[in-house]
């Protein structure tokens, strides 16, 4: 395949950054795209030129490390894929492609396509833990989990925290993250103790963070890798309801 | 959001009701504009249950106002830098994004509506008039581009509330995947109903249906 690639690059984060148009060939339709990247990459080293700088890690669509806007989408056209699982046979032979970083002020480029996702992270300290004794592994069955509750918890679980919903909302939110770690800890038992405090605590830190506010506009859920629903964010609102309004945070 | 909206959905209720009471005929339209002024008399004098309704109205549309302008402003700061390919939406669709610039549109008809028929000042027949007759002078055909702009305005907030009921369900922690489409279903038949309802006034008049 022959494409053009229009690629974000900035060379520090005080940089200012521009799209800068690549021609590439020769990539096979089989390549994911980041391979297709890395075919770019090792041309632009062969001619002495600076490479381009992308997050991956896993390659097979589990640790949220990749990311990448593809023409204006985040992790490019496919439903429910990475962009490290997204192949080249998704395009046209001889398409334009635009490549951005995730662009939220919360996310600031680190170089190029890479951008500073610690923010999350931060959201995660502030509340997305249990308290768990510590000592031998407790019987699986003394704390039953209704079925129901653990598959919702489990599918909630399934957030990667890539930051693809932050890079697709209208509105620079990561209200979907929030629902997912909120749905997941809060649907299980173990989840309890903290669980008012989490929701609390939690928010705080995503507003202090420079995200902005959802309004419900749906593009996360469309634009999740692992398809989490929006159901997630009513759950977080009705929690952080019930732990302000209703008074139900202790600390 | 989701509190204000819902006290702005009940008054649209109310007042959708009220308008269909031209149907009626001159006289019950009348008389239900003076009762609304006369509620609650003699336990409360002339005017204070409306001028209560009426203050409650404005704090509603103020505070809805003041959280949509809050949202906006820190999606914004959000996002400092744009991105360069065109934007592209995969979700919900066109009731979705009409939401910032229809509520701007739908807060300059209730400016004009309320200068027509509430303070009379640009309504052909003024305020020595009975209520009947100044929707009828208001919307009679020669006046087409008034009725126009009622019809577009009603299906702008008919667009606002076919996105806002559900959200409002969803930002109070009350949807959930088993009622997804219920609620679905009550937001579009509630949008509807009221839009269908709004325009039937304004359209019978212009096409003589109410004269
Ligand atoms: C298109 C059909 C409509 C007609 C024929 C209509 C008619 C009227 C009339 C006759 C009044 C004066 C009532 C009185 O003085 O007793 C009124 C008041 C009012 N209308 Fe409408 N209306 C329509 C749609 C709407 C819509 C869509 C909204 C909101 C977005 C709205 C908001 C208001 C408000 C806020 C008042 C003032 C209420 C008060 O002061 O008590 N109207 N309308
Ligand atoms: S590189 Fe791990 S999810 Fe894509």
């Amino acid at each position: 395949m022959k494409l053009t690639l229009r690629i974000w690059r900035q060379s520090s984060p005080a940089e200012k950054g521009r799209m800068v148009e690549y021609p590439v060939e020769d990539i096979s339709p089989d390549a994911s795209f980041l391979e297709m990247l890395d075919v770019l990459n090792e041309k632009l080293i062969a001619d002495g030129e600076e490479p381009v700088a992308f997050d991956h890690d896993c390659r097979e669509g589990i640790c949220g490390m990749c990311s990448l806007v593809i023409n204006g989408t985040p992790h490019g056209p496919e439903r429910n894929t990475t962009t490290c699982q997204l192949h080249m046979r998704k395009f046209e032979d001889g398409e334009v492609i635009d490549v951005e970083p995730w662009r939220a002020k919360a996310f600031p480029v680190v170089k190029d396509l890479v951008v500073d996702r610690s923010p999350l992270d931060r959201i995660i300290q502030s509340g997305g833990y249990i308290s768990a004794p510590t000592g031998t592994a407790p019987e699986a069955h003394s704390v039953p989990v209704p079925k129901a509750d653990a598959d919702r918890a489990f599918e909630a679980a399934e957030c990667i925290g890539c930051g693809a919903c932050v890079a697709a909302c209208p509105n620079g939110s990561a209200a979907l993250f929030l629902g997912a770690k909120v749905t997941h800890l809060g649907l299980m038992p173990q989840g309890q103790p903290e669980r008012w405090d989490r929701v609390v605590n939690m928010l705080e830190t995503h507003d202090d963070a420079g995200f902005g506010g959802c309004t419900n506009t749906g593009e996360c859920s469309v634009a999740c890798p692992k398809g989490i629903s929006m159901d997630v964010i009513s759950r977080l609102n009705g929690d952080m309801l019930k732990a302000s309004v209703g008074g139900k945070k202790k600390r | 959001m989701a509190v204000t909206g819902g006290v702005l959905v009940l008054f649209l209720v109310a007042h959708m009701v009220g308008n269909l009471k031209i149907f009626m005929g001159a006289e019950d339209f009348n008389h239900y504009a003076h009762w609304l002024r006369t509620m609650g008399e003699p336990a409360v004098p002339y005017r204070t249950l409306l001028t209560v309704l009426e203050v409650g109205l404005v704090v509603a549309v103020v505070l809805h106002m003041w959280s949509a302008v809050s949202l906006a402003r820190r999606a914004r700061a959000a996002r400092p830098v744009k991105y360069e390919a065109k934007k592209k939406s995969h979700a919900h669709g066109y009731a979705t994004h009409t939401m910032r610039y229809g509520g701007v549109i739908i807060l300059l008809f209730i400016i004009w509506h309320l200068l027509d028929l509430t303070f009379f000042v640009v309504n052909p027949k003024g305020g020595d008039a009975s209520p009947y007759e100044r929707v009828v002078a208001d919307f009679a055909p020669e006046r087409w581009y008034i009725t126009l702009f009622y019809v577009v305005a009603v299906l702008l907030v008919g667009l606002h509330l076919w996105h806002g009921i559900w959200s409002a369900f969803q930002s109070l922690g009350l949807r959930s995947l088993r009622n997804e489409h219920t609620l679905r279903v009550l937001a579009l038949t509630v949008s509807v109903v009221l839009t269908l309802g709004f325009l039937a006034v304004p359209l019978a008049v212009t096409f003589g249906w109410v004269s």
